[in-house]
């Protein structure tokens, strides 16, 4: 081991030996002031602890800090929290806040800035400044010393020590111990010093180092320090090439000046008092240009613009621009240009005295690149100017756009968006995964996958109606000389039954048959259960309703099993079997669909025969086209199906849904009317006879909270064409959509 | 075009009163174009913004022409035909923008084919709606406004708006009663389908007469059905009779 530059001082702990320096590399002189204990200090004063009484900060239950009280009684860093109370039985144990620390570090940073500038917190309780301002001004650093701890404690109440030294690592340690070491000596201060003194930093684990170091045998910094640098380099690594820059008193890197927040915002006193818009704008141009090369000289670009505005009677007015790009000089007067014509122009409030802008979210100036390719087009452009011309009127979040988001009401569905936010969904789904918006009338396949706008089987020949027509007929033709579309028994309809018999037969979706979600609930149950027979035979009449234009005809026996899963199931099914209104012997009931021995046939074993011969042909491209490896489109099961009501009320009003009597009608149980609607009455609303009803379908959301409250839609058609969705929830009818 | 003297014979005397003043009109209005041409509106050169198929086929230059105003009569229907019209023009890439329709189902709209990323809302407008809908006649192609006769619109800020319109190139929608609106649609004869009767089935279509009158048109007015919406949600040809009647007739034999 070759002796560094200069000559290894002697390991003396003098303050006043080995005056001569380690080399031409000098670290400043650097005054630390330290307060003992701060996390205990912060958070016992937080606490309102009294500083005699011992305390201590516990981390997982270990001492992290403790009081110089509970020092003397034994506690020490790292002892178990039982181990620490025994020890010091009225010990206050304290958690830890970091941001609390900070929090009230600030005043005593406050306190030495006034004192001395340039101050570094290094973290809080220990800031370092450097030391040959306050010395020269106080003449001489215990003098200064002396001040800033006068000062401190006068201020903040709050004990610290100081040290001076060659660089902070010096310094902090000389802070520890409460000593000036003279310029030079730094490497005899620390050479006694153990090499533990290297792991003192918490942000810094150096303890594997400390602990190698010392089965080296290298137990004092001065040992260490008299390494050869370039052996340490290359046996120990980065870090312990600072370590041992360290303990040779060299400084890492000089202090950082703490400098007070840049002022960035620009402000014009505008005498005479502007109250006219045009001169305003000009005033609002030049403004812009200066923020702007302010604002270019940090290279930095505003994201979020405050326009604040001070008016002759004194008022202030302040409105912030949020910005989707960057702001351009141009951008900026408009928007300053914009906010004063609405101020100005609304009136009331006087003429403007003085402007004022501040940035009040920066970005680095090369971070808002544009793309290549704009996706800002001209017309685009145009209305986005618009649209914040617009915003300056009605406020920022008065102007938005619409994005779509999963949920089964209509109302939820659809999430505003201030207009310059960003569009993204709640869930991460762009619009188009938010699943299908037009339900895709669901092909036979069990493949977990709900039918999505790329689904390529909406287009279906039945849209041709004489496909659909012909095929009515031989279903006809088929099943009975007295099938008829419609001949559907009526008197279902305090049974409940209807509900379950459109195509809106899953327990949770009205026509749920073509929603996708339905689909994916069939898949998941692998849909070979039992008792699906009676279940289709249930949701034929949508089918034969249906099958002439949609492709869905046999979902709802298909989507049955997993309304039994999702908690609506048991009850629907049971109403289904109990059905007594529907006599399943009965000539017109069996010739809607096959009766009861043919229904086995058409378990989902296999599409009915019916649709098997349109049902081949549409299975084959959803299989071949879907991409295997597209994830599915989030589930709802229990979604409205489209057309979705045209009107969406914000604030539902009450619904008197009367029966022939005026008695109002309400639910047997979640999915049975209690009686035939017959008018519907609404306030400041929608009000006349009901032609036509269907429903009630139950909505299942979150049943697995207990107390969660289900609710049941029913739609209405009025002798005037309108329609109505209305759903039941909290004991009564709420208007929630109008068809219109 | 529908010749002016196409009305069916034995009409009443209003009728033949409203034909004569419609005739009128006519011959009135090449003068008055002639004024109009002396200072070159912008909008006013036959650009037209598309609207789907089964609307394209009453209005008078198949699709909505720029510089013009639209009055939506109120009643059923009306809020889906306003998105039937929004839809082909948004769809091409037209941006639009609804004032003053702070319930408006946009689920209901994206289904008809109105894309949202391109539909601008300002639902409130309070009292600023005329300064509103200004400024975003300044950028949009096609802006709707509500709630124009509650807010108390006099008919100079009418006049205003549409000098505006027509300057920009945009397309004005009102909602309700719009006095001089160069277009006015409404819906009528609205029939639902798909209820079959006693809660079975559920809304799937909506079959409707849209009745076009304004200029351009015959002063009785153009009349076609269509499905507002159709099962999809989208605006779609009148369905096949043979189908529909049955199940419209059965629904209230049902009841």
């Amino acid at each position: 081991m070759s002796a560094p530059r200069g000559s290894a001082s002697p390991a003396s702990a003098s303050l006043t030996s080995g005056s001569e320096p380690v080399s031409g590399e000098r670290p400043v002189r650097v005054l630390a002031l330290w307060s003992p204990d701060w996390p205990v200090t912060a958070a016992a004063r937080a606490e309102g602890v009294p500083s005699h009484r011992p305390a201590a900060v516990v981390v997982a239950n270990r001492v992290l800090a403790c009081s110089a009280t509970a020092r003397a009684q034994g506690v020490r860093r790292g002892l178990r929290r039982r181990e620490a109370q025994a020890r010091c039985p009225e010990l206050a144990v304290l958690g830890r806040d970091p941001e609390r620390d900070a929090r009230l570090f600030e005043p005593v940073v406050v306190a030495v800035e006034e004192l001395a500038p340039g101050v570094e917190v290094v973290r809080p309780g220990l800031v370092a400044l450097p030391a040959r301002g306050p010395a020269g001004f106080f003449g001489g650093e215990l003098a200064a010393a002396e001040r800033l701890v006068d000062q401190v404690a006068a201020r903040t109440g709050v004990e610290c020590q100081i040290g001076v030294a060659d660089g902070l690592f010096a310094a902090v340690l000389a802070a520890r111990r409460g000593v000036s070491v003279e310029a030079g000596a730094t490497r005899a201060f620390l050479a006694p010093m153990g090499v533990e003194e290297l792991d003192r930093e918490p942000e810094v684990d150096r303890s594997e180092l400390v602990g190698l170091l010392r089965r080296l045998g290298l137990r004092s910094l001065g040992a260490f320090g008299s390494l050869e640098a370039a052996d340490v380099a290359s046996r120990f690594g980065a870090d312990a090439v600072l370590a041992h820059r360290l303990a040779r008193g060299l400084d890492p890197r000089p202090p950082v000046r703490r400098h007070p927040p840049e002022e960035l915002a620009v402000e014009l006193e505008l005498d005479p008092p502007v109250d006219r818009v045009d001169a305003a704008a000009f005033a609002a141009r030049g403004l812009a240009e200066s923020l702007h090369r302010v604002l270019a000289g940090h290279g930095l670009s505003c994201t979020r613009l405050g326009v604040a505005a001070t008016t002759a009677s004194g008022e202030e007015l302040l409105r912030v621009w949020r910005c989707a790009e960057p702001l351009t000089p141009a951008g900026t007067v408009d928007r300053v240009r914009w906010q004063l014509d609405a101020w100005l122009t609304r009136g009331g409030s006087g003429a403007v005295v003085r402007l004022r802008l501040t940035p009040e979210e920066t970005v680095t100036a090369g971070a808002l690149q544009l793309g290549l390719w704009g996706e800002v087009g001209v017309g685009d452009e145009r209305a986005g100017r618009a649209l914040v011309r617009a915003q300056a009127l009605r406020g920022p979040a008065g102007v938005g756009t619409a994005v779509l988001t999963g949920g089964r009401d209509p109302a939820e569905r659809v999430r505003l968006v201030p207009w310059g936010d960003a569009r993204g969904t709640l869930d991460g789904i762009s619009d188009d995964r938010a699943g299908p918006l037009v339900p895709a009338p669901g092909p036979p396949v069990v493949d977990g996958v709900a039918g999505g706008p790329q689904d390529p089987v909406p287009d279906l020949p039945e849209d041709d109606p004489a496909d659909a027509l012909a095929d009515v007929l031989a279903d006809a033709l088929e099943d009975g000389p007295d099938r008829d579309l419609d001949g559907y028994p009526a008197a279902r309809c305090l049974a409940g039954g209807p509900g379950s018999s459109g195509p809106g037969s899953s327990g949770s979706a009205p026509g749920g048959s073509p929603d996708g979600s339905a689909r994916d609930g069939s898949a998941r149950d692998g849909s070979g259960v039992e008792g699906s027979a009676r279940d289709g035979r249930g949701a034929a009449p949508g089918a034969g309703e249906a099958g002439g234009r949609e492709g869905g005809a046999w979902e709802p026996r298909r989507e049955r099993p997993e309304i039994s899963r999702d908690g609506s199931g048991p009850r629907r099914g049971g109403r289904g079997a109990g059905r007594s209104g529907r006599p399943g012997g009965s000539g017109r009931g069996r010739s809607r669909e096959p009766g009861p021995g043919i229904a086995p046939a058409l378990s989902p074993s296999g599409p009915p025969r019916r649709n098997a011969r349109r049902g081949t042909r549409r299975t084959r491209p959803v299989r071949s086209a879907r991409p295997a490896l597209l994830a599915p489109p989030p589930v709802w099961p229990g979604r409205l199906p489209a057309p979705s009501p045209a009107t969406v009320p914000v604030d539902p009003p009450a619904v008197d849904l009367l029966d022939a009597a005026g008695d109002p009608v309400g639910l047997r149980e979640i999915d049975l009317l209690a009686g035939v609607p017959v008018r519907v009455r609404v306030a400041d609303g929608p009000s006349g006879e009901v032609v036509a009803w269907a429903g009630p379908w139950p909505v299942q959301q979150r049943w697995w909270v207990p107390g969660a409250a289900g609710s049941t839609r029913l739609q209405v058609v009025l002798d005037d064409g309108t329609a109505l969705l209305l759903t039941a929830t909290r004991g009564r009818w709420w208007l929630t959509g109008v068809y219109d | 075009m529908v010749a002016p003297g196409a009305v069916p014979a034995g009409v009443d005397a209003a009728s033949r009163l409203e034909v004569a003043r419609g005739l009128l009109r006519r011959m009135e209005r090449p003068a008055r174009s002639e004024g109009a041409r002396a200072s070159p509106t912008p909008g006013d050169d036959g650009r037209v913004l598309p609207v789907a198929a089964p609307l394209a086929r009453v209005l008078p230059a198949g699709g909505l022409r720029r510089g013009s105003t639209v009055a939506v009569g109120a009643g059923p229907g009306s809020t889906s035909l306003l998105f039937a019209l929004l839809s082909a023009a948004s769809a091409s890439g037209a941006w639009a923008g609804v004032v003053g329709r702070p319930d408006l189902g946009l689920l209901a709209a994206a289904e008809a084919g109105v894309r949202l990323d391109r539909l601008a809302l300002v639902p409130r407008p309070g009292r600023d709606l005329v300064a509103v809908v200004a400024a975003l006649v300044d950028g949009l192609d096609l802006v709707a406004v509500a709630g124009h006769e509650r807010a108390g619109v006099r008919a100079a800020d009418r006049q205003r708006l549409a000098a505006r319109v027509r300057q920009r190139g945009a397309v004005l929608v009102a909602l309700g009663a719009w006095p001089g609106a160069d277009l006015e649609l409404s819906c009528t004869r609205a029939a639902w389908q798909g209820l079959v009767g006693a809660g079975a089935g559920r809304l799937r279509a909506r079959h409707v007469q849209v009745r076009v009158r304004g200029r351009g048109i015959a002063p009785d007015g153009r009349t076609a059905g269509m499905q507002l919406p159709g099962g999809s949600g989208a605006v779609e040809p009148p369905a096949d009779d043979a189908v529909s009647v049955p199940l419209q007739a059965a629904a209230r034999a049902a009841v």
